[in-house]
């Protein structure tokens, strides 16, 4: 039980021992945190398909479920369901099946630590509203980002087909690369916290006035790296415009070319469910979770202070996220692989870097109480310094042309 | 109670990857089921409250090196039919007797505590004042602030070398001059 109780570290539920009632609620939350990612998936395919549309002026799904077509997912699911599984003569029979499942597990565990609510009172247990508060936190994150990728990898490799390769050895490369930048973003808001678990990180940016919006949220002391978040994230997740994984024009579909059925859209579902899960993170992260205004004139102990508000602004700040992911999908281009790899480590891991470097000297003039208006500038100034030694020591384009011919 | 099922379940699980890893044909299984290993290792680091030491096994073996392992094993395309003909052929014997050596290893420092040291050395990493990760944190960058700093420098060491040897001399080889002409 040692086990079970330090993983589950803070939430108030295991305070009391192990009681029938306390597995019942974890079950409970383990089944509402699944359903509610399937409906995010459900609800955000339909809104992306949407959103795009209009951006393009067309009409989008407007057939199943009503003139809307809400239920346009929920169709295409069904189809996908019942449609006929193919393995390959070339593929690897046990590795092939199992891959969907690799990609599927691991995007449904990282939600499980996102704090979607604040602390709620379920059948006379007090508890947070989230599945798992570990004191390891932001770190599960990485680690199932990092199995996950076996799901792409594998993939590709048991099709036992050319273009599937080429896709899933493209997202391994990519996915290694942005695994740096998004870890090192991570670390600048892991530095104000000073805690790893999400809860700590959602209480240290509570709602105390309306300045929180700017002092006590993340997303403005940590600028730069909120920014690197955002974009490592699209890249972890393969979105465009870094969708080189299943670039059509280059690759067939690339690493699901073989893929039919349900265990094709179990793919997709995996790719929409770490988008929506590295969103969520951002909030958790950058934009203070559930953090945001109670109404006042209710009492601040009632069901809707405790249960709704802390909810709706967790969702409020996730659908402008989505939003974000959808808009930069209409309007962007693919990049092209070179330019991929550029960016993540010759800009994103050097300024991710030197974020961290300015965020900690910051704080340590903070604790030392030095003045603050010659420290700050002068870590950023000494920062924009390093960069440019950095950028001097980088071969331009032209020159390693130049080497090879 | 629980402890002793868990790491009876995730020992059992983590020994026969093992023999897998050793017995497999095909690369690739033999990676993914070293995977299994490094996992069912990371849940006994978590029974031992070691969850720090957990989540970096995942992240940096089963996430990182293991992957780097696949790539190499897809890029180069091994097949399952490689040839299994030794070019050492001392090797086997000597491998059999220095396994045997470690096994007897093992087994004598299971019973005897002289060279792990009593078993107090697992209380202090228990929550308490500050959780695993921050007693972890506090011990590597005051005690063993010395070997932490000597490891990065290593690090970094290696990182310059290995980009020394894969980066193309600038001089024109052979196979230019063939190719020029």
């Amino acid at each position: 039980m040692i086990a079970l109780q330090s993983l589950a570290a803070g939430d108030p539920l295991f305070a009391g021992g192990l009681d029938p009632t306390v597995v019942l609620i974890l079950i409970i939350k383990t089944v509402a945190a699944f359903a509610l990612l399937m409906v995010l998936v459900l609800f955000y395919i339909w809104f992306m398909r949407k959103v795009i549309a209009d951006m393009q002026n067309r009409v989008g799904p407007a057939r199943a479920g009503g003139r809307y077509g809400v239920l346009q997912t929920l169709a295409d699911g069904v189809k996908l369901f019942f449609k006929e599984q193919s393995v390959p003569d070339g593929a690897d029979p046990f590795v092939f099946r199992l891959a969907p499942y690799l990609s599927i597990i691991p995007a449904f565990v990282a939600f499980s630590i996102i704090p979607i609510g604040g602390e709620v009172s379920i059948l006379g247990h007090t508890t947070y509203l989230q599945l798992a508060d570990p004191a390891i936190g932001v770190l599960l994150l990485l680690a199932t980002s990092g199995i996950g990728l076996y799901g792409v990898m594998l993939a590709g490799w048991s099709s036992g087909s050319k273009y599937p390769l080429l896709g899933s050895v493209r997202a391994s490369a990519q996915l290694l690369s942005y695994e740096a930048a998004f870890g090192l973003a991570i670390v600048a808001v892991l530095l104000h916290s000073g805690t790893l678990s999400t809860r700590g990180i959602v209480d240290a940016q509570a709602w105390t006035s309306w300045d929180s919006f700017a002092t006590s949220w993340y997303w403005t002391v940590a600028f730069v790296s909120f920014v690197i978040f955002l974009i490592a994230a699209i890249a972890e997740t393969n979105h465009p415009p870094f969708d080189l994984v299943e670039a059509e024009q280059e690759l067939v579909g690339g690493f699901v070319t073989e893929y039919t059925g349900i265990r094709f859209a179990m793919f997709f579902l995996a790719e929409f469910m770490n988008l929506i899960t590295m969103s969520a993170i951002a909030v958790t992260l950058f934009l203070g979770g559930p953090s945001g205004p109670a109404l006042g004139f209710l009492s601040a102990t009632g069901t809707v202070n405790t249960w709704l508000m802390p909810m709706f602004w967790f969702f409020t700040k996730l659908l402008v996220l989505l939003f974000g992911t959808v808009w930069v999908r209409a309007s962007l281009p693919r990049m092209r692989y070179d330019q991929l790899m550029d960016l993540g480590w010759k800009w994103l891991i050097e300024i991710a870097f030197l974020a961290v470097m300015v965020t900690a000297v910051v704080l340590v003039a903070r604790n030392e109480a030095w003045n603050r208006f010659v420290v700050v500038p002068a870590a950023i100034g000494g920062a924009f310094c390093l960069l440019g030694i950095l950028r001097l020591c980088i071969p331009r384009q032209s020159e390693l042309i130049e080497e090879e011919v | 109670m629980s402890e002793v099922v868990i790491f009876f379940i995730m020992a059992s699980i983590a020994l026969c990857a093992a023999l897998g890893v050793v017995l497999a044909r095909n690369p690739v299984h033999s990676a993914l089921l070293l995977v299994t290993v490094l996992i069912s290792i990371a849940v006994l680091f978590i029974i031992q409250d070691a969850q720090l030491l957990a989540a970096v096994q995942v992240i940096v073996y089963a996430g990182a090196i293991v992957v780097l392992f696949l790539f190499v094993i897809m890029l180069l395309g091994v097949d399952e039919e490689e040839s299994l003909a030794e070019p050492v052929t001392a090797q086997r014997p000597v491998a059999i007797v220095l396994g045997l050596v470690v096994l007897a290893e093992v087994l004598f420092l299971a019973g005897h505590q002289w060279a792990t040291g009593a078993q107090q050395s697992r209380g202090s990493l228990q929550a308490g004042d500050g959780g695993n990760v921050e007693r972890v944190a506090r011990s590597l960058f005051t005690d063993f602030l010395w070997p932490f700093e000597v490891t990065a420098v290593l690090l970094v060491a290696a990182v310059i070398g290995s980009v020394v040897l894969a980066r193309r001399s600038n001089k024109p080889t052979i196979d230019d001059e063939v190719e020029t002409l």
